[in-house]
């Protein structure tokens, strides 16, 4: 499923950033990797962003990309 | 020596900047929003060393035009200092690691060293420090924890030997320090942590902002008119005595007009009389600086508390369709204060298009503290509905010029996404030097191009060239705005100083709705020098003639209007 599937303070583990070198980079040096796990803070209604926690970060990310995060609900 | 601060951003490295280099500080650019870097000195024994700065990134491969000036500098420096956000160690070491194989010698500041330990994350220190291969120090920058023992082992800065890594085997390595060196221990979110997630909810969100901007103007206004009722009108009735002494030792002539200006029914007035001791200093320190100073203030704790990152995040909605993100509400807020600095926070967006249409927004539509202060001193007399209309026309522009901006210049516009760092309680200290170095920033950048205006104004007028251009340019003013013919004297001066333009439509005489007009189109039409110069930096000059294009474009068009609801035909 995607990242953008998950409930709010549903808990899930990304499995997969799909897209190419630059954006998973872009993603990754900013701690959103495979393997992590994330929870659903908020979603933003009409297309807008998601907010995400891992670990102690809390990161804003918009829809699009959100959805290109396949994630695995725990 | 080049000393480097490097580090993620929100990891406090400007806080353990001004730790190191106590209050000499040479702000080489604008001071809080490191987009560019800060420039200072430390000294360590007998020794002085050079200490810089930069603005905060995730990566030495650079996204942002911030990022850029980050990985630029860093092959320019003798010695980094990496700060290192304690409760997020693993994604910061990514920074780290790119560092080490530059070569460059590293020493590591562990901060928020109190924090980490507060949410239960232990750092075993020694062993982190042999794995790297580098000094790594504990400290605690708000409450200066660690600073000490920072500069003593600064010497001790190292660059260890170790291989190109590609991007996937960073991670490995960097998963593989977490491991040895970081135990978290488990627990539960606190209230606090849940009400600071409320607020960057929609439903509970998009109310408590409002609360924000509502309460941050509210403000201003309070500690701005507070300062010119208690402190700045007191001072310049006391100093008015001395200027009528030096009028009438002057008599009339050239250096009257330049110096004091016209009297007004034989008085001085400090908005009309345009002279360089009267005006000249009125409108910068007894209209402008109150505001300036409460603006500043509270633009610094809002900055600090790290509530704008969550604004953005709230604000996206609205602002990708104006072709930009959340983000793009930082220009906004910061050309608030001053366009200057509004303008070179349009680098923290990714794409050109962003910023071109960032830019172009945020000088047709967003007056600065200097001019808002002014036309409320002109208007506010008439009443607070007129004040609204300027703000509310300003606003529609903002929002139909970026929609269509959005639909017609070509480009990307990336999403937002943006770290949301916690709250932190601002530091008085901090808060007041920012505030301070801001108002000191404003007063030399503001008041040689206002004494060049007042000098300027005297001179053309006294040629008869501000006669000549009136008459050129009535049909203009007086067809299509609506407006005196005098007005376009405005319109040039306003080239140089908005606020000084703004003060000079008093005496033209207009009636409430002509005082609208004329605020609105001085803000459209053009930016002011320092902006412009800014602009053509940011932009580059081909697109600052398209900007320069649809700024002309839409103060025709938006004067037209309004004369016509205002005025009628």
């Amino acid at each position: 499923m995607r990242l953008t599937d998950l409930k709010r303070k549903e808990r899930a583990r990304i499995v997969e950033l799909t897209g190419g070198h630059g954006f998973r980079r872009n993603l990754e040096t900013m701690g959103v990797r495979e393997g992590k796990v994330v929870e659903m803070l908020t979603r933003h209604p009409v297309g807008g962003p998601v907010v995400i926690r891992i670990d102690n970060l809390t990161i804003t990310i918009g829809r699009g990309m959100a959805m290109r995060v396949m994630v695995q609900r725990l | 020596m080049k000393v480097l601060l490097v580090g993620n951003p929100n990891v406090g490295k400007s806080v353990v900047f001004s730790r190191l280099t106590g209050v000499d500080v040479i702000a080489s650019n604008y001071p809080g929003t490191t987009v560019e870097f800060t420039k200072g000195s430390m000294r360590i024994g007998k020794e002085t060393f050079e200490l810089i700065d930069t603005p905060g990134a995730y990566s030495l491969e650079p996204r942002s035009k911030a990022e850029e000036v980050t990985a630029r500098m860093v092959k320019e420096g003798d010695i980094v200092i990496n700060v290192i956000d304690a409760t997020n160690l693993e994604r910061n070491l990514y920074l780290t690691s790119e560092l080490l194989e530059r070569g460059v010698p590293v020493i590591v500041a562990l901060n928020m060293w109190d924090d980490a330990q507060h949410l239960g994350i232990e750092i075993d220190i020694e062993k982190l420090e042999e794995i790297l291969g580098v000094p790594v120090v504990p400290t605690v920058a708000v409450t200066g924890e660690g600073i000490k023992e920072l500069v003593s082992r600064i010497r001790d800065a190292r660059s260890p030997k170790i291989h190109k890594h590609t991007h996937d085997e960073r991670w490995a390595d960097i998963g593989k320090i977490i491991e040895q060196v970081q135990v978290v221990k488990h627990r539960h979110r606190t209230i606090w942590e849940r009400f600071t997630d409320a607020t960057i909810r929609p439903v509970t969100g998009i109310p408590f902002a409002l609360l924000i901007i509502y309460f941050t103007f509210q403000i201003v206004r309070f500690i701005g008119e507070g300062l010119i009722g208690y402190v700045f009108e007191p001072i310049f009735e006391l100093y008015k005595p001395f200027v009528m002494e030096l009028s009438r030792f002057l008599g009339p002539g050239i250096l009257h007009d330049i110096l004091i200006g016209r009297l007004i029914e034989g008085e001085i007035e400090y908005m009309e009389s345009m002279g360089l001791l009267t005006t000249g200093l009125f409108v910068p320190f007894g209209a402008v600086l109150p505001y300036i100073i409460a603006f500043y203030f509270i633009l610094s704790i809002l900055e600090d508390s790290g509530y704008l990152p969550r604004l953005a995040t709230l604000m996206d909605n609205v602002f990708h369709r104006l072709g930009m993100h959340g983000h793009g509400i930082v220009p906004v807020f910061l050309g608030i204060g001053c366009n200057v600095p509004g303008a070179l926070a349009t680098r923290t967006l990714e794409t050109r298009k962003q910023r071109f249409i960032a830019a172009t927004l945020m000088a047709i539509a967003v007056p600065c503290m200097a001019q808002i202060a002014m036309i409320f001193g002109i208007l506010g007399i008439h009443g607070m509905e007129y004040i609204y209309l300027v703000f509310i026309t300003l606003a529609t522009v903002y929002f139909l010029g970026g929609i269509l901006m959005n639909r017609f210049v070509k480009g990307e516009c990336p999403e937002i996404f943006l770290e949301v760092p916690p709250y932190r309680r601002p530091n008085l200290e901090t808060l007041l030097k920012k505030t301070f170095l801001r108002v000191r920033w404003f007063l030399m950048e503001a008041i040689p191009w206002l004494f060049l205006g007042i000098f300027l104004v005297n001179i053309l007028y006294t040629i008869g060239f501000l006669d000549l251009m009136g008459g050129i340019f009535a049909p203009l003013m007086e067809t299509w705005l609506g407006l005196p013919r005098e007005a376009v004297v405005v319109l040039l001066v306003g080239f140089l100083r908005k606020d000084l333009a703004v003060g000079m439509l008093l005496p033209l005489g207009m009636s409430p709705s002509q005082l609208v007009i004329a605020a609105v189109i001085l803000t459209i039409y053009f930016p002011c020098a320092a902006t412009f110069a800014t602009l053509v930096r940011e932009l580059g000059v081909k697109d600052m003639i398209k900007s320069t294009l649809i700024m002309i474009g839409t103060a025709l068009i938006v004067g037209g209007i309004l004369r016509i609801i205002l005025l009628g035909f």
